[in-house]
């Protein structure tokens, strides 16, 4: 692995009709490590992941990966998209949509072989879905969609990896299976950025975390960013004045 | 008619009055069977019965039906293909946009040199086509409109003025005898063999880029945001499949015409959809259901009165699809009938094993049968009805009647005490596990019996420790007392646990 940052942002904004979703955004970001994205809704989070890969117009600013443009190292990127993002009555199979992960690697003209199929095997095996390799993806479960999604991933082969929401609709069990999947990825030395929306396990899970909230409000290892003040900052808005309201009138001497 | 004279002088209008006089008629004419009918305009105007078409029909003799058929066959096969990915990328009205938007194309390239030049339509059309779309994308983006208001309106406007220019067109000297009225709905008899080359070289070009870039427009197709990610070109692939979808438009016009051409592009996709779970199956099915489609539609307008090819064509897809509609083995409507049908007839026929278990349950296992009059009893049913439930049974071999006396079969003594080992742990389940009154409990038993697998059940036994009462004190009977009344090998008993 090279020196360079696996993901380097520099004032990035991004807006939908004009209206900024996401605000001169500065973010460096280290190699090996599982990180957390995590703000409440309409922070940007699915927004900034998106735009790094291109997939939203970018208003300013740069991203780069390795040390270029994202176009130059598509391959070394990998995506989990959010599962409500596709029609799951498409008519394809759980292998087929594994095998979509080497799409990006063979180009062109080029089919999928029979190392690429191995590979594919070997990616269901890891998210416990082999069995199911032959089925339409209508006929799994939420979490098995999920999983389906996290082998394809797995399937890319990348350095980074940005992954939407990977735990919406999970039982705990498979919860417990992707993060293990995930650690192992980040063992590899492979960097990862994930979206999640659960504080509690985001503090078990992560490394490090990005808060976001239309820019970024802290990003540092989870020891150091998790603290009251920063998630009130991050969470904040119309919350902080409100609670700020709340604690002054409880240090108030109730009227008597 | 006199109603419909006013219309006349337009195309469609022209059209409708000819095959609404002759709808009627050929069902008369196909019932009779050897009436003399008149040849659809792609024979000459000889009178001959339809045995003699038919004949003449299949064995090519006029260069006018290859023609037809094999343009028939080009054009079912371009679009049945490239319609394929319309409906997985959902975007079906496009198509119907792109058909409709191409007739000013077709009328501004009749006008390049005043003659049916196919290669000048073939271009008229596709730009009018393309900007079309591309109308419709920067309706899209720029305001707040979304793409089906966008499409409606770019469908109605392109083709509101195309139908002013065929009607210009046709007023002028040479424009009556011009046949750009078949645009409207297609007549195969029109092709030449210029048409035909250009239809040949079209769906080439479309066998071969769908070949080659299947994978491209499968990935593109099921996860575009993913696609890019990982560096496919889904703005290159789904512009080029713009392009092709117009191009196979353009040169379905002739035979089918602007009105139906999209149906030929969506109803034997539609149809192949819900035939099969795979896309590259998919893509073949719906392929062939363009060409069957295509031929009857040319079959049937040359054998039968003169009825346009376009829409018997169509009707020839329509026809598919409401097969696949009512018969296909998994979506199709019948066979879903069929399933909860036999599934019905299932539940009926365990529900009289768990019967005839609770009567031979109550004798203490002492008598071997069970007789009529008990299980009517047990089930508050007339004699009848306990008749019919047994002869059911036996049907089945799951019991055997002599006399009036049910005998279990071994089958039939396993599946009762299945049922009502299923029944039973349920309940206790639901009562210990999740919470619920005991009387609570027995209806949503009644359902979960039928359908409890054996893992189900092994996890159930394990979580309730392997217990032997159920909420209401009976006795939960065990693999071990299942197999041994059933009077089963040992073999089946080194299965359960010691």
């Amino acid at each position: 692995m090279s020196a360079e940052s696996p993901l380097e942002i520099h004032d990035l904004t991004v807006a939908y009709h004009r209206k900024p979703v996401l605000w001169g955004v500065d973010l460096t970001v280290p190699a090996g490590q599982l990180i957390g994205i995590i703000g409440p809704n309409g922070a940007g989070k699915s927004t900034l992941i998106k735009a790094c890969m291109g997939l939203l117009p970018v208003q300013s600013g740069w991203v780069k990966m390795f040390g270029q443009p994202f176009a130059k190292v598509a391959t070394r990127v990998g995506y989990v998209p959010q599962r409500e993002s596709v029609d799951w009555d498409f008519p394809v199979s759980v292998m087929d949509v594994v095998l979509m992960g080497r799409y990006g690697r063979l180009g062109l003209l080029r089919r999928p072989g029979k190392a690429d199929r191995e590979l594919a095997r070997s990616c269901l095996e890891k998210v416990q879905l082999l069995p199911y390799a032959n089925r339409q993806i209508a006929n799994l479960s939420g979490g098995q969609q999920q999983r389906v999604f996290l082998a394809r991933a797995l399937a890319q082969q990348a350095d980074l990896y940005f992954m939407d929401e990977p735990f919406s609709g999970v039982d705990a069990a498979t919860e417990a299976a992707i993060i293990a999947v995930l650690r192992e990825l980040r063992d590899q030395g492979r960097t990862l950025l994930v979206v999640h929306h659960d504080l509690p396990t985001a503090r078990q899970y992560f490394d490090r975390l990005l808060l976001l909230n239309m820019n970024v409000v802290a990003f540092g290892p989870t020891s150091e960013v998790y603290t009251p003040e920063l998630l009130q900052r991050t969470y904040g808005g119309r919350l902080t004045i409100l609670s700020e309201v709340a604690q002054a009138l409880g240090a108030q001497e109730p009227p008597r | 008619m006199s109603s419909n004279r006013t219309w006349s002088s337009d195309p469609a209008g022209r059209a409708t009055v000819h095959a609404g006089r002759w709808l009627g008629l050929a069902l008369l004419l196909l019932a009779a069977g050897v009436a003399p009918v008149r040849a659809a305009g792609i024979g000459d105007l000889v009178e001959i019965n339809w045995v003699e078409q038919a004949a003449r029909f299949f064995t090519f003799q006029d260069a006018t039906v290859r023609y037809a058929l094999l343009g028939s066959i080009l054009l079912g096969l371009s679009c049945g293909l490239l319609g394929s990915f319309l409906v997985v990328r959902k975007m079906a009205l496009v198509g119907d946009a792109l058909s409709h938007a191409v007739l000013p194309g077709v009328a501004l390239g009749f006008l390049w040199n005043l003659s049916k030049d196919p290669l000048a339509i073939f271009i008229g059309a596709m730009i009018a086509g393309l900007v079309g779309t591309a109308l419709v994308s920067a309706i899209t983006r720029t305001t707040r409109l979304k793409e089906d208001a966008a499409l409606g309106l770019v469908l109605a406007s392109f083709f509101a003025a195309g139908i002013c220019l065929v009607t210009m067109i046709q007023q002028l000297p040479t424009g009556n005898k011009s046949g750009i009225d078949k645009f409207l709905f297609g007549q195969a008899a029109a092709l030449g063999p210029d048409d035909i080359a250009l239809m040949g070289t079209v769906t080439g070009i479309a066998l071969v880029l769908v070949t080659l870039f299947y994978k491209e427009l499968l990935a593109t197709s099921f996860d575009p945001g993913f696609s890019r990610a990982s560096g496919l070109p889904s703005r290159w692939i789904h512009h080029g499949l713009m392009l092709l979808l117009a191009a196979a438009v353009v040169i379905a016009l002739q035979a089918v015409g602007v009105v139906l051409v999209s149906a030929m592009l969506i109803t034997p996709a539609a149809a192949a959809y819900l035939l099969t779970d795979r896309l590259h199956r998919l893509v073949l099915l719906a392929s062939a259901f363009g060409v069957a489609a295509g031929v009857s539609g040319a079959f049937l307008s040359f054998v039968g009165p003169s009825l346009p090819t376009g829409p018997l064509m169509v009707l020839g897809a329509s026809f598919v699809f409401g097969l696949a509609f009512f018969f296909a083995p998994r979506h199709g409507v019948i066979s879903r009938w069929w399933r909860r049908r036999t599934g019905a007839a299932r539940t009926r026929r365990e529900n009289t094993l768990k019967s005839m278990f609770h009567v031979w349950e109550a004798g203490g296992f002492r008598a071997e049968g069970v007789t009529l009059t008990e299980l009517a009893e047990k089930r508050r049913e007339t004699l009848e009805d306990a008749q019919r439930l047994g002869s059911a049974l036996v049907r089945h071999e799951l019991a055997t009647l002599s006399g009036d006396v049910l005998y279990f079969t071994p089958a039939g003594k396993q599946r009762a005490g299945e049922i009502v080992r299923n029944h039973r742990l349920w309940e206790l389940y639901l009562t210990n596990s999740a919470g619920m009154a005991p009387d609570h409990v027995h209806e949503d038993a009644e359902r979960i019996e039928h359908v409890l697998g054996e893992t189900v059940v092994r996890a159930l036994e394990r979580r309730l420790d392997y217990a032997r009462v159920d909420p209401h004190g009976r006795n939960i009977p065990t693999p071990r007392e299942i197999h041994r009344d059933a009077g089963l090998t040992d073999e089946s008993k080194r299965r359960e646990r010691p």
